[in-house]
């Protein structure tokens, strides 16, 4: 069977800088796939390129069949694909209500969007509890939870995140990554990038590693968890650290 | 004291008109950090459109609507024509363009039309006046300030209780995010156009009320008022400009009417000194937010 998503030769360049190099993956139905890298290696570029938020110079992006590259992200989202951002970025003036309905704006059944909001309550509980109050005022945890649950409010087939353990304390990053494998699932195939390798490749199925703009690795999550080879040339630091 | 009310009525409307113009400078910078000086041409626009749609004989309670149309129309074409092709440039080049489109706008009404002053006809009852008791106020400025406090609780629920409202909010905090909502940023875009445009054409037709005249220099003075106001009030809020708008108003009336005589003529340079006054003790403007809608 086709790959849900599958990007082929995926170049990405701001000006003579080239962050992405002929990258080439695919993520199938079902699968929660890690994208792994350094800091600057060129994954949030990856990651702005498939859902259209930035031109990729080169390559093609397919979703579902249809080559998606070159389309709008109003069309990619109404598609079914979404990306929470690096960083969260929740409408910080805006309520968290008004988060999540703006996160179903896409779609014009009303009475499956109550539904799925009802399900996203009932995944963050502190979601309905700060219903009125401005999202700005959310701790991280919460606010990464809302991006989340935002992005689920437009039912979404595949879920790409990026960084979402970033500035978050372990026990909260212990909890979203728990979310992600219930999201898993409940059948929705997720993209994940990550600077925590072990954690992501703990929840995930397949990986990829991202070096300078290029995919220097990849396999199963199992084989690249017990790779050394992983640890010391590509992840540096964070997976060290953890092992020690 | 019937004079301090009388005044105070002058500057309540006043002040909403500047509300209504910073505004409409408000809701464009927020979301593409743009300060429209064309704004100023929109007004001067539905000028013209009710002096048009007078000679065809159209009454005012006809005539006004239209222009509110034909410059809410105008100015979603000037974004298509005009801005779209600078969009996300840097600040300098959309100020420019804005500066240039303001004197094409100008330039072509005074050599299509005309650059003398045309007479607006108004219906009789708006040049009436009423009597509070006390003191009497023209049914103008009493419209006026019912308008203008109308039009600000349309717009607040308007951006509070729709979809639309909601994602121009959400483009003012972030742009790129709205579009991972599946918004259409053009649409977003065009509204906020059409709405600076609803908000400059209803100015305009306040303003007119009380002048009867439209030149092409008319939309000028009013709409640098509302930049001082919205800086006033904290470039980019909404409430900033609300706020910044009735602040400058009030400021202008009541220097006009408590100065002695001898420092009249120095009115607009003490309104300004008051302005940067305010600046000096709060840069950041009344209420300071930059970029931000609907707060
Ligand atoms: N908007 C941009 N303009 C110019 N260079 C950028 C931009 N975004 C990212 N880069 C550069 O592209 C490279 C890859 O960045 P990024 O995709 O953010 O990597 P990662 O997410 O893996 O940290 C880096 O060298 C970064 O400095
Ligand atoms: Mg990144």
């Amino acid at each position: 069977m086709a790959p849900m998503l599958s990007a082929t030769d995926l170049h990405v360049r701001y000006g003579a800088i080239r962050a992405v190099r002929g990258v080439d993956l695919a993520v199938s139905e079902g699968e929660i796939v890690a994208l792994l890298g350094a800091n600057g290696a060129g994954k949030t570029s990856t990651l702005m390129a498939l859902v259209g938020l930035v031109r990729p110079a080169q390559g093609e992006v397919r979703f579902g069949g249809e080559v998606i590259s070159g389309r709008d992200t109003e069309d990619i989202v109404t598609r079914g694909m979404t990306l929470v951002p690096e960083g969260r970025h929740v409408f910080p003036s805006l309520t968290v209500a008004e988060n999540l309905r703006l996160g179903a704006a896409s779609r014009r059944d009303r009475e499956a969007v109550v539904r799925t909001r009802a399900e996203i309550l009932e995944l963050f509980p502190i979601l309905a509890e700060r219903s009125g109050q401005a999202a700005g005022t959310l701790s991280g945890g919460q606010q990464q939870q809302l991006a989340i649950g935002r992005a689920l409010m437009s039912a979404p087939r595949l879920l790409l995140l990026d960084e979402p353990s970033l500035g978050l304390a372990p026990q909260v990053v212990d909890d979203i990554f728990d979310l992600l494998v219930r999201l898993k699932q409940r059948g929705l195939t997720i993209l994940i990038v990550e600077q925590d390798a072990v954690a992501a490749l703990d929840i995930a199925d397949r990986a990829y590693v991202m070096v300078n703009g290029a995919i220097a690795m990849q396999g199963p999550a199992a084989e690249l968890r017990a790779s050394e080879q992983v640890a010391h040339a590509y992840l540096g630091a964070t997976m060290a650290e953890t092992h020690a | 004291m019937a004079y301090f009310l009388a005044q105070s009525g002058n500057a309540l409307s006043l002040g909403g008109i500047y509300a209504l113009l910073a505004l409409g400078l408000a809701v464009v910078y927020s979301i593409l950090g743009l300060i429209n000086f064309a704004h100023g041409a929109l007004m001067t626009l539905a000028g013209y459109v009710l002096v048009f749609a007078a000679v065809l004989g159209l009454p005012f309670y006809l005539s006004a609507p239209l222009a509110i149309l034909v410059v809410m129309a105008s100015a979603v074409l000037l974004e298509r024509i005009a801005f779209r092709p600078v969009r996300g440039a840097s600040g300098a080049t959309m100020l420019l363009t804005s500066f240039a489109v303001a004197v094409l706008l100008q330039l072509a009404f005074q050599l299509f039309i005309s650059t003398r002053p045309q007479v607006v006809p108004l219906p009789d009852f708006l040049t009436a006046t009423v009597d509070l008791g006390s003191f009497a106020i023209g049914v103008n400025r009493v419209i006026s300030v019912v308008v203008a406090v109308v039009v600000l609780i349309a717009l607040n629920l308007f951006l509070k209780r729709t979809v639309l409202g909601l994602a121009m909010r959400a483009a003012a905090d972030d742009f790129n995010v709205t579009r991972l909502m599946g918004i259409r940023a053009n649409r977003v875009i065009a509204t906020a156009f059409a709405l600076s445009g609803l908000l400059a054409a209803v100015a305009a037709v306040l303003w007119i009320a009380q002048r009867s005249s439209v030149d092409p220099m008319m939309g000028l003075v009013p709409v640098l008022k509302a930049f001082i106001a919205t800086t006033l009030g904290g470039l980019g809020s909404l409430l900033g400009a609300v706020l910044g708008g009735l602040l400058l108003g009030a400021i202008e009336i009541y220097l006009a009417a408590y100065l002695p005589d001898a420092a009249l003529p120095f009115h607009g340079a003490i309104t300004l000194g008051v302005v940067i006054l305010v600046l000096v003790v709060r840069p950041q403007g009344l209420v300071g937010a930059s970029r931000e809608l609907g707060k």
